[in-house]
């Protein structure tokens, strides 16, 4: 039996901000997650992440997050990804106070 | 209060100046994360879910004015504007740039603070009670000791890469509010023959693993603590496992080599210690001491206090539940609280730090406590300033009449911010918070504490009732514990059963507080009593809609 491969999108963390980054269609980094490529297919997801993984001046811990297509471009598919994505619940702060999810 | 001498001035000086060439050769790439990771965690500098985080310790909690004014100036300049105090007497500030921490730890510098030891497999801040210093039950000051403890393990060469993480916890009084025996060691403060000496404590802690300490030594004279203490973690330090994270604490290592093993492996090094100090910790503990004697206090009469008791009944309401008493007459312990319904626990504003640090110095003789409990507490204040003090509470919202009742949640930062989080807890205690405002007075006394992962930061486990957040199936879940206990009398809690989503949490501690309002004989007898009178199985039922009563309903 072959464990099926959840779609995934790339991300990590900023070097500098620290804020959640995700790697795009085009190689760049992008803060918002519907500008995220998703891989459905695990060797390029794994392929990227290695990639992604070469840039250690520029990120911090990339990793693959389960992620879905969505209107706008890939969801987050897991709560903490969402979290990610967003910002806190109890203040307006990071990504949703920047308009950026 | 300990002021930093020339040597520790210099000390810090020049780590901080090794911390800003690390990250500078971090950010040029010469450094690679695996590297850089364990260096910034040293000096405290996490990377959680949006941001970095930075965690500046607390010692034994004690602050004075101008250092509350730094981290307030730290918070607006380099933060958004808040920090959040935790369950270890630290600060936390949640959103730092990496370029921006070499200047923050400046910045913490000249007012003698600092991140260091923070995090990674050492010695963490040394954590006391509160009320060290003013408890009208107390002893002695814990805090000479637990100074010497901090200068001792900061930078020791031997104990930098411990198994683990090291807690340590110490308290002057019998009564215990720092959580001894949830520590890696816990000190209580005993007297014998008139000679000031601690039982010594060890083993406790919460997390995946959680222990009750168990009792190493009942008495090491004052003049002994810090070669027993040495002896004690270099003997965890040559057995402790790290082989595996998950039992590499000093509690496995009580386990797997029994009480009796480790307390004669810790004697048999403590012998051959002991002669090497010389003497040199006593008369660093006795120079410790007088720098911590208490203030000048006023002598004047309290009547101010009496009518304002009298006559209002909101500032009746506050000194019912957030006064404590002062071993000296005429004088009152006063919790700030830091969790106003529906405020984030633990969380204060810059401003609210300013107004803090204003009222330390006005009313408080400029000293302030960080309780494990995410509150503020200013320990000497003189009866006739209390209703001067609440008005100007009053004024900046801070005046919240809540300690010690259910609303006084602890919770960790959970999934909001936390990257080790399952779930979250910051919006589980907003709501109970809200939702049992009205009655908590009515309610008494509870202590309800959530964590947002198994390794309790939250203290669940001791709560009257926990709460722990967990990720079931990619859903937030919430188990609930009954019967803990934080203090002398220290228990964990029992696991009520199977856990309750995100929206039924709320309406699942209404069930077991609505269970003990009809079960208690009186509005004095509060939760845990109950709990210790009739046991966990009420509040099963009531949580699970089970027994007599689901079944004749």
């Amino acid at each position: 039996m072959t464990i099926r491969f959840t779609p995934s999108v790339v991300t990590a963390n900023d070097l500098l901000s620290g804020d959640v980054i995700y790697l795009t269609p085009h190689g760049n980094w992008s803060r918002i997650h519907t500008d995220a490529a998703l891989f459905t297919e695990q060797l390029a997801a794994e392929a990227a992440l290695s990639a992604a993984q070469a840039q250690p001046d520029q990120i911090v811990g990339a990793y693959l997050a389960p992620a879905r297509h969505g209107p706008n471009g890939p969801e987050p598919a897991h709560f903490r990804e969402v979290f990610r994505a967003r910002g806190p619940s109890n203040y307006p702060h990071g990504k949703q106070a920047d308009n950026m999810c | 209060m300990y002021t930093y001498s020339e040597f520790d001035r210099d000390f810090l000086a020049t780590r901080n100046a090794q911390f800003r060439a690390q990250v500078e050769r971090r950010i040029s790439g010469a450094l690679t994360e695996d590297e850089f990771k364990p260096l910034r965690l040293m000096n405290g500098l996490y990377l959680q879910l949006h941001a970095y985080m930075l965690r500046v310790a607390i010692p034994y909690g004690t602050l004075n004015s101008a250092q509350m004014r730094q981290l307030a100036m730290i918070a607006d300049r380099w933060d958004k504007g808040y920090g959040h105090f935790t369950t270890r007497q630290n600060i936390q500030f949640n959103w730092p740039k990496l370029r921006d921490v070499p200047d923050i730890l400046d910045a913490l510098a000249e007012v003698g603070m600092h991140a260091i030891q923070t995090s990674g497999n050492c010695v963490r801040n040394v954590t006391a009670d509160h009320f060290a210093g003013a408890a009208a039950d107390e002893i002695a000051d814990p805090r000479p000791a637990a100074e010497l403890l901090r200068q001792w393990s900061t930078d020791h060469p031997e104990f930098q890469f411990l198994p683990r993480k090291f807690k340590i916890a110490i308290t002057g009084s019998p009564r215990d509010r720092a959580v001894t025996q949830a520590h890696d060691i816990g000190l209580r403060m005993v007297l014998r023959n008139g000679q000031r000496g601690f039982e010594v404590i060890i083993g406790g802690g919460l997390g995946r693993t959680p222990v009750i300490g168990k009792v190493l030594a009942e008495f090491i004279p004052e003049a002994d603590l810090l070669p027993y203490i040495e002896a004690i973690l270099s003997t965890y330090n040559s057995f402790g496992r790290r082989d595996n994270k998950y039992k590499a604490r000093i509690k496995i290592m009580v386990n797997e080599l029994g009480l009796e093993e480790v307390r004669a492996r810790v004697e048999r090094r403590f012998d051959s210690l002991r002669s090497e100090w010389g003497g040199a910790d006593k008369a660093v503990l006795a120079h410790f001491r007088r720098q911590f004697s208490p203030p000048a206090f006023r002598v004047v009469p309290t009547q101010a206090y009496h009518i304002a008791y009298e006559n209002d009944p909101v500032f009746r309401s506050f000194a019912d539940t957030n006064l404590a008493a002062h071993w000296q007459d005429g004088y009152s312990i006063v919790t700030i609280s830091l969790k106003a319904h529906g405020a984030t626990p633990g969380d204060a504003t810059s401003d609210q730090m300013r107004v803090i640090a204003d009222l330390a110095e006005r009313f408080g003789h400029d000293e302030l406590r960080i309780s494990h409990e995410q509150n503020v507490i200013l320990p000497h204040v003189h009866k006739s300033d209390l209703p001067a003090l609440h008005a100007a509470l009053q004024e900046a919202g801070l005046a919240t009449a809540n300690v010690g009742l259910i609303s006084d949640i602890i919770a960790c930062p959970g999934m909001d911010y936390c990257a080790l989080a399952t779930a979250r807890s910051i919006p589980v205690a907003q709501e109970i918070a809200q939702a049992f405002a009205a009655r908590e007075h009515d309610i008494g006394g509870l202590k309800i504490k959530i964590s947002g992962c198994i390794n309790a930061c939250g203290h669940h486990h001791v709560g009257h009732i926990g709460i722990l957040g967990l990720d079931r199936a990619g859903v937030e879940n919430y188990q609930i514990t009954l019967g803990g206990d934080a203090t002398e009398a220290a228990a964990l809690g029992e696991r009520a059963g199977p856990g309750f989503a995100y929206d039924q949490i709320v309406p699942a501690i209404a069930r077991v507080i609505d269970t003990y309002l009809e079960l208690r004989r009186d509005p004095h007898e509060q939760f845990i009593q109950v709990f210790h009178r009739l046991g966990a199985q009420p509040f099963k039922d009531a949580l699970y809609q089970t027994g007599a009563r689901a079944n004749a309903a």
